[in-house]
């Protein structure tokens, strides 16, 4: 079996009385996307800031291809912070420039600039571009010393729809390079289109492991039918299938659509606001910890 | 350690400097400001003066023409009269130090009002005193020095460009990378091959790139509009000034090595910088203070900085000549730089 390009074994992160990482292991296999899911506060980025070097961890080791950590880490990884900021008075080109003449080996400052859209705002002062273009720099600086592996905590955070898809695709390009990425998000919808192997997070823990449906298939079953909690009029224990409610939502969990619909119209209940969706990894995070991942 | 990194940042910091117009702009026009207020406010007058006000006269110009002052006292130099209409608008003036003594012109015995605590106020009086005596030049033997005069203003001088590098050196240095790690963009950095000695190196080089920049126009600029006088080499001012900017600098570098909250950097920076604007004779001298004045003010760099100057611009000195000052400001700067660097967090 190929050595893992990062391994993680047993990381803890202690602030006083906080464990903010209580103890998570894992191995990345080179090329894949590795995604850590988890709501606001499961310790995704002080999981990653750790990793990258930023903060020290309390106990654990971190192994870079078999390794431990030399000098040479930063020469080979790229990283995009979900908050940091640039110089206010330089330009987009300025930036660009002054980070790539930090590093000895450097991607085509033409590709970067193609593959992240920046054309447009090369002359613009960083203080004057939106987020996404903010991002999008970010993203760029990130790549600018051609890493053999990316982190990428919260990418898509504050995007609208649009520059969302255009990095996700951006972060499959640099995928399909033969690049490996680590990203941490509490999307479900960027996690399952991006990433080969997941851990979910919850108060520092991991709490599972695995590729999206894998992960689906293990904590989830049949199909999920949603109505407002109002339009089920009869008591949650006459209900003949398995339901909870959610966010005043009621989930019914059927295992085959038909029966369970006929079920629910025997029991007259309106079902004119009805959804019905295939289990995701919201559900498998809702059925792990009773909760939705951005509650 | 790598000069290509080192420049780069050199190059970074030096960009938002020279862009940053509203700071840019206050760099040179801040000691403009303050030498031309003195000149106007101070230019050709003397400082010694004693302020006498006479009443009852018109205000401003005095009418003597019908005074019962000794002619002696209203000849005496360095007296200024100021005329009053009458007692109390004179006294106002005198219980606010705005005036050393009040003389009643009209009155046939002599009549004055002082303060108690004014040493100004004890020297008229002696003068007003003396001036009823007739001269007698039959004691100690009078020698005149002549020469070339430092005005208060080419004293002064020194001491605006000083504390210009002062602030400039504390503030632009300090803040600044406390102000970065605050919002990230020394985080951003640290990830990359930059290390923080090659960091601090760029920031001290640029600020001594931007100061001497500065004190160069300034230096100038000012001595077209007031004439200064620049008895020494200007290379060996230059040299000095250096100096004193990286050992200011390196205190600024000290101050920001850690912690995020500007609040706390900033109230650090003027527990720094208050003392030196005024121990270290930037306005005044601290000739007749108190010895433990004195001494605590050869802790300072600024005062080793502002006599190294004076003695080059005033007095003509060389470099050997102010060598023990030279020596203080880089002990200063190697001591604040070491500590700095090893104390230098990016992101705590």
């Amino acid at each position: 079996m190929a050595t893992p390009i990062l391994e993680v074994v047993d990381l803890v992160k202690r602030y006083r009385a906080v464990e903010a990482v209580a103890g998570i292991s894992f191995a990345i296999p080179a090329g894949t996307c590795f995604g850590l899911l988890g709501p606001n506060g499961a310790g995704k980025t002080t999981a990653l800031e750790v990793i990258e070097g930023i903060i020290p961890a309390t106990s654990g080791e971190i192994l870079f291809k078999g390794a431990p950590k030399t000098a040479s880490f930063c020469d080979e990884v790229g990283i995009q912070f979900q908050h940091t900021a640039l110089l206010d008075f330089l330009t987009v080109r300025d930036t660009l420039l002054i980070f790539r003449n930090l590093y000895q080996e450097v991607e085509s400052l033409e590709y970067l600039v193609e593959l992240c859209n920046l054309q447009e705002i090369m002359g613009n002062r960083n203080n004057k571009i939106s987020g996404g273009q903010a991002q999008r720099l970010m993203l760029a600086l990130a790549l600018l010393n051609k890493p053999t592996l990316l982190f990428l905590d919260e990418p898509s955070t504050g995007l609208d729809p649009q520059s969302r898809r255009h990095l996700w695709d951006i972060v499959r390009s640099i995928k399909e390079q033969g690049k490996t990425v680590v990203l941490t998000t509490h999307s479900m919808d960027e996690a399952e289109y991006l990433c080969d192997e997941i851990v979910i997070m919850d108060h520092g823990r991991i709490i599972a492991q695995g590729s999206p449906p894998e992960l689906v298939r293990r904590h989830c079953s049949g199909t999920i039918i949603s109505l407002p909690r109002e339009r089920v009029t009869i008591p949650l224990a006459d209900l003949p299938l398995p339901a909870r409610e959610v966010n005043g939502q009621m989930e019914i969990t059927v295992e085959r659509i038909n029966v369970g619909l006929e079920t629910l119209l025997n029991l007259k209940i309106d079902l004119s606001e009805m959804t019905v969706h295939s289990p995701n990894l919201e559900d498998v995070f809702l059925n792990l910890t009773g909760r939705k991942l951005r509650e | 350690m790598s000069w290509k990194r080192i420049w780069t940042m050199f190059k970074a910091r030096n960009y938002e400097f020279f862009r940053d117009t509203a700071a840019f702009g206050w760099n040179f026009l801040f000691p403009f400001l303050i030498i031309a207020g003195f000149a106007i406010a101070f230019g050709g007058r003397d400082f010694s003066a004693l302020k006498v006000g006479v009443f009852p006269s018109v205000a401003e110009k005095v009418d003597f023409s019908r005074s019962n002052l000794p002619e002696k006292f209203l000849k005496t130099e360095h007296l200024e009269f100021i005329g009053f209409s009458d007692l109390e608008s004179g006294l106002a003036k005198l219980r606010h130090h705005q005036i050393d003594f009040l003389v009643r012109q009209d009155s046939p015995t002599p009549q004055y009002w002082q303060l108690a605590s004014s040493p100004k106020g004890y020297l008229a009086e002696r003068l007003f005193e003396s001036s009823f005596v007739p001269d007698d030049h039959g004691f100690g033997i009078k020698e005149t020095v002549a020469g070339v005069e430092t005005r208060y203003i080419d004293w002064l001088f020194p001491g605006i460009l000083g504390m210009n590098m002062m602030f400039s050196a504390l503030w632009g240095v300090g803040y600044v990378i406390v102000r970065y790690r605050k919002n990230g963009a020394l985080k951003r950095l640290k990830v990359t091959p930059l290390t923080a000695f090659e960091y601090l190196t760029a920031q001290a080089l640029s600020r001594i790139f931007l100061l001497t920049f500065t004190l160069i126009v300034v230096f100038f600029g000012a001595d077209l509009l007031f004439s200064f006088r620049m008895a020494g080499s200007h290379l060996d001012l230059l040299i000095v000034f250096v100096l004193g900017g990286l050992s200011l600098t390196s205190i600024g570098l000290l101050v920001a090595s850690r912690g995020t909250s500007e609040d706390f950097t900033s109230g650090a920076l003027n527990f720094i910088s208050w003392p030196m604007m005024f121990l270290s004779e930037v306005w005044f001298s601290l000739e007749g203070a108190p010895q433990w004045v004195k001494s605590f003010a050869e802790l300072l760099p600024l005062t080793h900085l502002l006599r190294a100057a004076r003695k080059i611009m005033n007095d003509g000195a060389t470099l050997t000549q102010v060598s023990s000052e030279c020596l203080v400001l880089i002990g200063v700067t190697l001591f604040c730089l070491v500590v700095g660097a090893a104390l230098f967090s990016w992101n705590e």
